[in-house]
């Protein structure tokens, strides 16, 4: 049985049906025209047989043409486009399946930040009162390594609320070159993990490589087409409306083999896009959709998630602003265009402006994350333990969110009231006020005992001791097992896929720990 | 016959099923609960202080044991201090002419002007349950009632409650009024409430400062006053 993710049973809506059929309208007579820049031939020429208005080739830097794309091929692309999307995993159970239609929220991690911040606990001492001994978290950045992926994806498979992992580390060992960095990245993520595993690809031609890969982990070709452990996050429009040459040759890679993948577009209102809502969202929206048609035109059903990213730019150096509530705007607006399509949402939340956890990342990221969880995405990253824009990752802040989420969820369940439970509730209520002391404590032990109450905060102490707690939750997290892929699996992987580091071997892998 | 009864007596009080008809912890113990398994040991001839020492008493402090480990919780505590309570109230006539010494009367009472009573009930629960006999006055009590209440009934403990920091003051009105009727000796005072402190405890001559329920009974049991 796959995982169940959350039902919003109502979703928030920020748009009226109106507002949608007007943005929808709005979007199509964008991509008709002004349509799109292309730096990609392949796409141009798939989009030109499909009836697109393509343009000669016109001088750069780089050469392009412009795609203008009628309302009919858009429509037609719309309609291969599948509404239930599967991503599998290791463990059968860890799989996600998502409904278009219905808001069934599945919660993951991804980014693929630079930064790994580490987490001390100095002492110190109260120098006019030297008794006084306070123990204070210093948070350490430095470069991520491949170790640090390994451990996140472990530590990812211990987190309850965590439904599917997209890498978040980016390794940049000294012995890893981008030729190799792409089957590393996928080995040690399905290696620490059962659960799902979505990367980006950084180096396009290594595609065939890593599903080759892919698929001796799932067992065959047929096997992993029938539970793809692994999919694809692809950014092949850049804001504004830019087919990119070499990622949107990589998505048309994608779909040929039938792989799912995420459509991202992350366009800036106020420099990639117009600070009005108005216009960021018809432009996102234009933007995805023109990427899920190109999908449906070289492979119709092969699935494709509307993935939106859209953000507020930072009016002191127009940098992205996640913590801006603007933010949190514009995405759940795109959450609800998805539905209205019918089509898988991949959103983002609990995106946070500062480097280091505290009470603005706490801030931001919940206030964010409840919203738009609240408006029902199916697949939403929501920035697990991420800092400073995601260009940074923090374990111990993963363990918070992970926390958190548990909080979320829990609100989320839905109330536990019928007939029955009335007319207990009746009687109980007539025999406290004929007792003595007329309290209901002796009925809580019940409800106590079968899990039915949410659990207090689990880093409260008398100081504030949230960050060690935390830290030493996440020790806990850590020391537990990890199902590894079969050894006679890995063994065929190492020996089949050129790149692997030998760290990662098994032999070593379990002599180092 | 007699330690299969007592040892169900002191698994139930652990258990904290008053009757058969409660649900304790565990799911699987079923049956008689703590008031019929008192009786039946009554009934089956088994000494009073038996019933008591190696059933209610033993089956308590293994409770207070979890609840100090975390792995039982305030109702849990409260469930087991109501059962013994029961237990304790069958018992109370058979006890004259045994060994069994009482422990003395705690009379408690939320005081004029406050009609707060959680916290008062809490304290009576886990006071009877730890072998006390109490008496409780109610709540928004007159402070001449409880002066007259100790004249008459010279209770070894009053335990004070109250809420609210304007009716918390009536407290030092309690012990002023005690010691002006020359009662103050006789009877140890026990002070709580939310917005009560040590430092007010100590301010209106109180004997103790109760933060809850159980540091109540832990300083009774620390008194040697009977």
């Amino acid at each position: 049985m796959p995982r169940q993710g959350l039902l919003i049973p109502a979703p928030l809506e920020r748009l009226s049906r109106k507002q949608i059929d007007d943005i929808h309208r709005a979007s199509l007579a964008i991509l008709s025209d002004p349509g799109l820049v292309c730096y990609n031939d392949e796409a141009a020429s798939i989009f030109a047989e499909a009836g697109a208005d393509v343009s000669v080739l016109m001088q750069g830097p780089p050469p392009y043409r412009t795609v203008k794309i009628p309302p009919g091929v858009v429509e037609r692309g719309l309609q291969s486009a599948p509404a239930v999307i599967t991503l599998g995993a290791r463990n059968s159970e860890n799989a996600l399946v998502m409904d278009g239609r219905e808001p069934r929220v599945y919660f993951v991690t991804g980014s693929e930040a630079n930064t790994w911040v580490d987490a001390e606990f100095p002492i110190y001492v109260k120098k006019s009162d030297p008794v006084k001994e306070i123990r204070v978290a210093e948070f350490k950045p430095r470069r991520g390594m491949l170790a640090d992926l390994c451990l996140s994806a472990r530590l990812s498979e211990h987190l309850e609320t965590l439904d599917g992992f997209i890498r978040n580390v980016n390794i940049q060992d000294a012995d890893i070159t981008e030729d190799i960095k792409d089957v590393n990245k996928v080995y040690a993520s399905l290696d620490n993990t059962t659960k799902h595993v979505m990367v980006g690809l950084t180096k396009p031609d290594q595609l065939d490589t890593v599903l080759a890969m892919a698929s001796i982990i799932a067992g065959d070709d047929e096997k992993l087409q029938e539970n793809p452990i692994l999919s694809f996050i692809t950014c092949l429009v850049k804001s504004p409306l830019q087919f990119v040459d070499e990622t949107t040759g990589s998505f048309i890679d994608i779909c040929r083999r039938g792989i799912p993948v995420a459509v991202s577009s992350s366009p800036q209102a106020g420099t990639t896009a117009p600070i009005h809502e108005a216009g960021i969202i018809a432009q996102i929206n234009a933007e995805v959709l023109a990427g899920i048609v190109l999908g449906q035109l070289v492979n119709p059903g092969t699935p494709i998630l509307y993935g939106t990213v859209p953000v507020r730019t930072r009016m002191d150096n127009l940098a992205d602003s996640y913590g801006a509530v603007e933010t949190s705007q514009y995405t759940i607006d795109c959450t609800q265009l998805a539905r209205y399509y019918g089509i898988p949402n991949y959103s983002t939340s609990g995106v946070c402006d500062p480097a280091f956890p505290g009470q603005q990342s706490t801030v931001e990221r919940l206030f964010s994350n409840i919203l738009v969880t609240l408006s029902g995405p199916q697949y939403l990253h929501c920035a697990y333990g991420l800092l400073d824009c995601n260009a940074a990752f923090s374990p111990l802040q993963a363990v918070i969110d992970d926390t958190h989420f548990s909080m979320i969820k829990y609100f989320f369940q839905g109330p536990r009231l019928d007939g029955d439970e009335l007319e207990t509730m009746a009687r109980q209520i007539r025999e406290v006020l004929a007792s003595p002391h007329k309290l209901f404590i002796r009925y809580v032990r019940r409800v106590l005992r079968k899990g039915l109450l949410s659990s207090p905060y689990p880093y409260e102490g008398n100081e504030d001791e949230v960050f060690f707690k935390a830290q030493q939750r996440m020790e806990e997290l850590l020391s537990r097992p990890v199902n590894h892929i079969e050894r006679e699996t890995a063994e065929r992987v190492f020996r089949d896929i050129p790149g692997l580091l030998p760290r990662l071997h098994p032999s070593e892998r379990d002599g180092e720990s | 016959m007699s330690d299969d009864i007592i040892a169900m007596l002191k698994e139930n009080v652990i258990q904290g099923r008053m009757t058969g008809e409660d649900e304790g912890v565990d799911d699987t113990v079923t049956g008689p609960g703590v008031v019929e398994l008192t009786q039946r040991a009554i009934d089956e001839h088994i000494p009073p202080q038996d019933i008591i020492t190696g059933g209610l008493t033993a089956g308590m402090e293994i409770v207070g044991e979890k609840f100090n480990a975390g792995e039982y919780y305030v109702p849990d505590m409260l469930a087991s201090a109501e059962a013994v309570s029961e237990a304790m109230d069958i018992l109370k006539p058979l006890l004259a002419g045994t060994d069994v010494k009482p422990k003395g009367t705690f009379a408690i009472a939320t005081v004029k002007g406050d009609i707060h009573d959680i916290g008062k009930n809490i304290v009576s629960i886990l006071v009877k349950g730890a072998g006390y006999e109490v008496v409780d006055l109610g709540i928004d009590v007159p402070t001449d009632k409880i002066v007259d209440y100790v004249r008459e009934h010279k209770p070894a403990f009053l335990g004070l409650s109250a809420l609210l920091t304007t009716t918390m003051l009536v407290m030092g009105e309690v012990v002023t009024a005690l010691n002006a009727a020359g009662l103050r000796e006789q009877v140890k005072i026990f002070v709580g409430g939310a917005a009560v402190s040590k430092e007010y405890a100590e301010a209106i001559g109180a004997d103790a400062y109760c933060s809850d329920g159980f540091e109540a009974v832990r300083i009774l049991e620390s008194m040697s006053v009977v």
